[in-house]
């Protein structure tokens, strides 16, 4: 597999998940220690979520994933604990560009997550924009992120993308 | 064709004619970050190479998350605030100044601009005409090496709310229940316009409140056209002079358009545990509650406090309520203590906190226990907000929120008013 294809297990969550059910502000300003923080993942949506978690599994949602707070710290604790990517059939917009700027794939799609159930094996391939349930032997295409956003998803987040490039970003569409 | 207010401002701030769907480069006006995340925008600056910020008079720092510190750590995050700020001649309003987008509206938003800051409820400054919305500390990061951001023009929805709502029935009320009809994603990736008699006649104050919450179903940013109303307030705090008129093109093109009605509207709560979960108060008037909270950037202004303390007036909060009243800014609380409003709170029982977020980001001040109920005048009612998950928050407006203080249940306030 590329880089930009990953294959994982699913855990499945519904609706409108929001950041404090991510990682809610009792953690959240007690410490900056991320791997602590990661230890709460998605508690308060699956209080057993942090201790079932593998490097490698992806996360499926319905609609308004990640709604509420502009706290980073929601994608980046979803990125430390090993989730390769989230697929949900919309995203909150501040989490959708936290995402991309510390580097977590999230992919748009209606259909996949109707037809997906936890434990089945989804595949992404960013690159090409496809989302796969291996499990189901279905397929379907991701909504099309610009192309500037995918070059920082890409690069691994925008502290990479703008080092990379000096600080002479988004000058494609400036 | 004519242009919505978002469109507007997003074309003056990248300096072409833009339309919804473009995606721009824009200037930013003003950049805020506050205690909650700014830490991790100054290390995404430096990790990016940035050893300046690119205007030091455009960039504000507030400590307002967890103020005065409750935890060891958040002091060092203070201290690493205090030492940014000063190292890089940058405006920091320190412990007790008040809540964040309060202070910027006060002190540094005019009409027309565009200002971003690490926090979800940057929306609230389209109160006064201005383009302002959330984003996160790695984007801050660039903001602050850069100067500007890429947008995209946002769609907008116009809500028009008619009418006169009945007098205990306030901006609060109005914006759960167009939560509660636009649903918690209904605006997503869209920018809000309020416009409609009730809003002409709403103080600055209240529609602050209704710019607030715009996010909370899921826009990226709301904004209420200027007026005379908006003038005046300007002058109130010294800055008249940065009015200018902020409306959109009679011809401008709307995602979708809603008319509300607010004549008769009943106060209303969001119950447990999203936005858009609204009821009449009088649906759930049974439930016992633990703690009442009067504050944050939604319902911390002086018309919230001089409400809560016309209901709580002469009177004690119930033995089995914590009622705490936090004012938005230090401006606020010398406003309410010249006018005996903390004294009457104090004195029926509130705990007053110092000016700041207080418990709605759930690290301090109130934070709940299992099986708790809060009715709170914040914004944000979702599993764990405020506390334990097993924790109720119930969203209501101030008067409310004083009346359920008084009875210890959730609380119509015409019940106690008319006692």
């Amino acid at each position: 597999m590329s880089s930009h294809v990953f294959r994982g297990r699913v855990w499945k969550f519904g609706d409108n998940v929001t950041t404090d059910e991510i990682i809610p502000g009792r953690y959240r300003f007690k410490t900056d220690d991320i791997g602590e923080w990661a230890k709460h993942v998605l508690e308060g949506a699956d209080p057993e979520f942090p201790k079932k978690v593998r490097p490698g599994d992806v996360v499926v949602a319905g609609k308004n994933f990640g709604s509420g707070s502009s706290r980073e710290p929601a994608p980046l604790v979803i990125k430390h604990a090993g989730i390769s990517a989230v697929i949900a059939k919309s995203f909150a917009r501040i989490f959708f560009r936290n995402a991309i700027n510390v580097g977590l794939p999230v992919v748009i799609c209606e259909q996949l997550p109707d037809v997906t159930e936890a434990g089945d094996v989804v595949e992404v391939d960013l690159e090409k924009g496809m989302v796969r349930n291996l499990t189901k032997s279905v397929e379907f295409a991701a909504t099309k992120i610009p192309n500037f956003l995918m070059q920082i998803l890409m690069d691994g987040g925008l502290v990479e993308h703008i080092r990379k490039r000096g600080g002479a970003v988004w000058q494609d569409i400036g | 064709m004519g242009k919505t207010i978002a469109e507007k401002l997003l074309s003056r701030a990248a300096g072409k004619d833009v339309s919804a769907g473009d995606i721009v480069v824009a200037s930013i006006d003003l950049a805020m970050t506050h205690d909650g995340s700014g830490h991790l925008a100054i290390r995404a600056m430096k990790s990016m190479g940035g050893e300046r910020v690119w205007d030091p008079s455009k960039v504000k720092i507030v400590i307002d998350h967890v103020a005065p510190s409750a935890f060891d750590r958040t002091s060092d995050i203070h201290n690493e605030l205090r030492e940014f700020a000063h190292q890089q001649e940058v405006q920091l309003y320190d412990v007790g100044s008040g809540i964040c987008h309060q202070l910027m509206i006060e002190d540094h938003v005019c009409p027309g601009m565009l200002a971003v800051a690490t926090d979800s409820h940057t929306c609230s400054y389209g109160a006064l005409g201005a383009f302002g919305t959330g984003i996160g500390a790695t984007e801050m990061g660039a903001v602050l090496m850069l100067g500007k951001l890429w947008f995209m023009v946002p769609e907008t929805i116009k809500i028009v709310l008619s009418g006169s709502p009945p007098p205990l029935t306030l901006p609060k009320d109005i914006v759960l229940f167009v939560a509660g009809e636009v649903g918690v994603d209904g605006a997503t990736y869209r920018a809000i316009e309020y416009e409609g008699d009730a809003v002409r006649e709403m103080s600055v104050s209240g529609r602050i409140t209704l710019c607030n919450m715009a996010v909370e179903m899921g826009a990226k940013t709301g904004f209420v056209s200027t007026d005379e109303k908006t003038r005046e307030y300007l002058a109130k705090v010294g800055r008249e002079s940065c009015f200018q008129e902020v409306t959109p093109d009679p011809d401008a093109e709307y995602h979708d358009v809603i008319e509300l009605e607010v004549d008769g509207l009943e106060p209303v709560v969001a119950c447990p545990s999203q936005v858009d979960n609204v009821r009449a108060v009088a649906e759930v008037d049974d439930v016992e509650v633990n703690q009442v909270f009067i504050g944050s950037c939604t319902n911390g202004r002086l018309e919230d406090l001089l409400i809560a303390a016309q209901i709580l007036d002469g009177k004690r909060v119930h033995p089995s309520v914590r009622a705490i009243v936090i004012p938005a800014s230090r401006r606020v609380f010398l406003e309410a203590l010249k006018l005996r409003v903390i004294e009457k709170l104090a004195k029926a029982g509130c705990v007053i906190a110092p000016p700041g977020c207080g418990p709605c980001a759930g690290a301090h001040m109130g934070v709940l226990g299992k099986g708790e109920v809060c009715v709170s005048t914040s914004n944000r009612n979702f599993v764990g907000r405020m506390g334990s998950p097993d924790a109720k928050v119930y969203l209501a407006s101030p008067a409310t929120a004083a009346a359920s203080a008084l009875t210890g249940r959730i609380t119509d306030p015409r019940e106690v008013l008319n006692r």
